[in-house]
């Protein structure tokens, strides 16, 4: 039944009311464990059968990309209407049916830089879930030094010809294409790369999970060799690949931040502070007996709130048609230097609970908190590293230069 | 809540940062305190007065502006930047809050006005230790047929040595730590029985002890409710901290473009000292604070005029993170500058001076950690 968007806001909100009403399964409006989220692809199982359901009927309004264009198989909302449509999901608890770097990383880049048979190709089986996307970025000798990537990609004619590593690639393992920064021409940094799509099945190709600290798997090597990838999958221009590459982190960055590294709701781990009152103990007036602790606690929630004010003013601020460039800058740098303290100071408030790794004798969440903990060290490496984003905000906010 | 200023804010806004750039630079402090004024300067009051900010939250009818929290906090900003010694804070803010949520009628009729024409100046005399602490209030008041009798003293009065009047908490009921029991009173400057000791302070700006022994007011200059000091006190504290906080925003901002732009200028191994990268983590990191503070300040502001119910929390989160922003700007400011950073010749030692000054009123920032924890659960 194809949905016609009413332009005024109020008859729009009723009218996605009605159909999420309507077509959001029960079990959709249940808080989603982990091992039900969907991220689509070939090897997807639904382990949930309602998801597969859900993702269906969203993905056919265009709702999984509702901002674009519907040309491509996305909603064709404006803005407004998609706020309208997060917050009528919010309010029924509608879980988000797809998780995926098409959506949040890839398909903004192609809309804005693909060719028109290259969107019409691709971007309709990243809204049904049907292709799941990874990224090919960094490489041993390229981490913070992005430009500095060497895999190699040849002209071969009918065709190119990929050698090299990659790493970090998230859920290579599982997905079904890669987009991915080649070297195009290496007597020249920036301007010699270029960006490339292709198959993960290709002959050649091989990844190799790479276990965390943290004791789980999201990221892989991977490694080409002799990959062959036909000419029409090369976005852009030959060589120009390095400024799709920034925007593409741009929308890596602020996807990373919005997320804000993911809440303790519906997961079975409880908030700072509750895990803080039940190990530390607290007074006759419910204050907790550490008082050093209590007063780091109390700085750590005053630094979020504070970072969730800045987010708030900042979408105000672009809402009213302000520079907020400056205030962006920021966000991912304060995000990760939050949830790294956040993760320290529930471990220090667990004392020896926090200190589990797994089977009985320590509780679910804990145990949770310390993989958690584990995992938030990542936050100031992956996507820039903290430093990096300290190098952005220097030199692009403040105007301060490098050495002459 | 509101991030964005109205087109009224925005013109206050420009009128308060021209007038204190122009007028009230950081150069007009040094010379106040060099001819040895302790920053009482009549002048910029009268002036003060002739732009309106006296009256910003103050009503139309009695004789105000009747803008909003958000726009006075432009003003408190604007002053903060170049760190000017003006009554506003504790008479614009806290005085006329305090009159205006709890004041009779007639108290309204014969303060604000004047208030708003910058003919008189109040203080809030409350604390009595070297720290922030409402509820520790010891000085007594004794019932004496028509009204009271105070005894006591209060510590660092912001304005003491100056005001006109003096709102002065002192304790009806109960005993020093209760929150209930609080009373307060409007006690003229020449009242019988009270000693105003002039203190000169490291900021330049002043302030007073003053001794209460045997100071009779009538019942006539009693603020709100006997023994319910608090519920007046409170909120108008808060305004004060918020408004407190948005002066020391604009200090830290002041603080942080100076520092900035000697790091553009000053070279050493040939370099300008700004392309060191240790140096620019820095200045990453005090932009960082300064873009979340901003945020803070902006919030409680906008709270207050909305009536929202986190306003104390909001509050607490301001003068806090403003205390942690200004204390670490002014550091790394006299720290940057290098050596010059050491002198009274540079405006370096007036930021950091001025920052502890501000960082001590109206609670510190573990007062108001404290009290978010509190407030929190906690």
């Amino acid at each position: 039944m194809p949905f016609d968007a009413p332009s005024d806001p109020d008859a729009f909100r009723e009218k996605v009311r009605g159909w999420l009403e309507e077509n959001c399964p029960e079990s959709m409006r249940t808080p989603m464990p982990e091992d039900e989220v969907v991220w689509g692809g070939r090897r997807e199982k639904f382990k949930n059968p309602d998801s597969k359901v859900w993702l269906e009927r969203m993905a056919n309004q265009g709702w999984t990309a509702p901002t674009w264009p519907k040309e491509y198989g996305g909603g064709g909302l404006t803005r407004e209407q998609a706020k309208i449509l997060e917050q009528e999901m919010a309010r029924i608890g509608a879980r988000t049916p797809l998780f995926s770097f098409g959506l949040w990383m890839f398909g903004p880049a192609l809309i804005e830089f693909g060719n028109e048979e290259q969107k019409k190709r691709f971007l309709p089986d990243i809204v049904h879930g049907k292709t799941r996307w990874c990224q090919g970025y960094s490489e041993p000798g390229a981490g913070s030094d992005l430009a500095g990537l060497q895999t190699k990609c040849e002209d071969k004619g009918d065709h190119y010809l990929i050698n090299g590593q990659k790493v970090w690639t998230s859920y290579a393992n599982e997905a079904d294409w890669i987009f991915c920064l080649v070297r195009t021409d290496n007597t020249v940094k920036h301007e010699g790369i270029s960006f490339i799509l292709f198959d993960m099945e290709s002959e050649g190709v091989e990844t190799r999970p790479i276990k965390l600290i943290s004791g789980s798997s999201p990221f892989c090597e991977t490694f080409f060799s002799d990959v062959k990838v036909p000419k029409d999958q090369l976005v852009g221009e030959v060589n120009g690949g390095w400024k799709i590459a920034k925007r593409l982190l741009q929308h890596e960055r602020s996807s990373i931040s919005a997320s804000g590294f993911g809440s303790a709701r519906g997961t079975g781990m409880l908030e700072l502070e509750e895990y803080a009152k039940i190990h530390v103990g607290t007074d006759g007036d419910g204050k907790l007996l550490d008082g050093d602790l209590r007063g780091r606690i109390a700085e750590h929630q005053m630094y979020t709130k504070a970072f969730n004010l800045t987010v708030q003013r900042s979408q105000q601020q672009a809402k009213a048609g302000q520079e907020v460039g400056h205030t962006a800058s920021i966000i991912k740098y304060a995000a990760a230097k939050m949830n790294q303290d956040k993760h320290e100071l529930m471990i220090e408030s667990l004392g020896t609970e926090g200190l589990g790794w797994e089977g009985e004798g320590f509780d679910r969440g804990a145990k949770m908190v310390t993989r958690g903990w584990l995992r938030s060290k990542g936050n100031s490496i992956e996507g820039g590293t903290s430093e990096i984003n300290l190098n952005v905000v220097s030199k692009r906010v403040l105007g301060l230069r490098d050495h002459q | 809540m509101t991030f964005v200023l109205t087109e009224d804010q925005e013109m206050l806004r420009d009128t308060a940062v021209n007038f204190t750039r122009d007028e009230l630079p950081v150069k007009h402090l040094r010379s106040l305190r060099d001819a040895g004024k302790n920053g009482v300067d009549p002048e910029a009051r009268r002036k003060l007065a002739e732009l309106g900010f006296f009256g910003v939250l103050i009503p139309e009818e009695y004789d105000g502006v009747e803008m909003s929290m958000t726009a006075f906090g432009q003003v408190m900003e604007a002053q903060g930047r170049t760190l000017a010694s003006t009554p506003l804070l504790q008479t614009a803010c806290i005085g006329a809050s305090a009159i205006l949520m709890g004041g009779t009628e007639a108290q309204k009729k014969e303060w604000l006005p004047k208030i708003a024409a910058g003919e008189v100046t109040t203080a809030l005399a409350l604390d009595e230790t070297s720290h922030h602490n409402p509820a520790g209030v010891a000085t007594e008041a004794e019932r004496d047929g028509q009204g009271y009798t105070l005894n006591g003293a209060k510590k660092y009065v912001q304005d003491g040595h100056h005001a006109d009047v003096f709102i002065v908490v002192a304790r009806t009921f109960g005993e020093a730590g209760d929150s209930h029991g609080l009373t307060l009173f409007l006690v003229p400057r020449d009242a019988k029985g009270l000693t105003v000791q002039t203190l000169n302070t490291v900021d330049s700006h002043g302030a007073a002890h003053l001794t209460l022994d045997g100071v009779h007011v009538d019942d006539s200059h009693v603020l709100g409710a006997a023994d319910k000091g608090m519920d007046v006190l409170e909120p108008v504290l808060d305004r004060g901290r918020i408004a407190l906080a948005a002066e020391m925003l604009g200090s830290s901002l002041a603080a942080f473009e100076m520092t900035h732009e000697y790091m553009q200028t000053r070279k050493q191994f040939g370099q300008l000292i700004g392309s060191f990268q240790a140096l620019q983590h820095r200045a990453a990191k005090m932009f960082t604070e300064l873009e979340l503070t901003t945020s803070c300040i902006a919030a409680a502001l906008s709270a207050v005029d909305s009536q929202r119910n986190d306003i104390a929390e909001l509050a607490s989160l301001a003068k806090a993170r403003a205390s942690e922003t200004v204390h670490l700007v002014s550091n790394e400011t006299v720290q940057l500058h290098g050596g010059i950073g050491m002198t009274d010749d540079h405006d370096s030692g007036f930021y950091m001076k001025r920052a502890r000054v501000q960082e001590a009123l109206l609670g510190s920032a573990s007062f108001h950690r404290d009290r978010y924890a509190k407030l929190n659960g906690y």
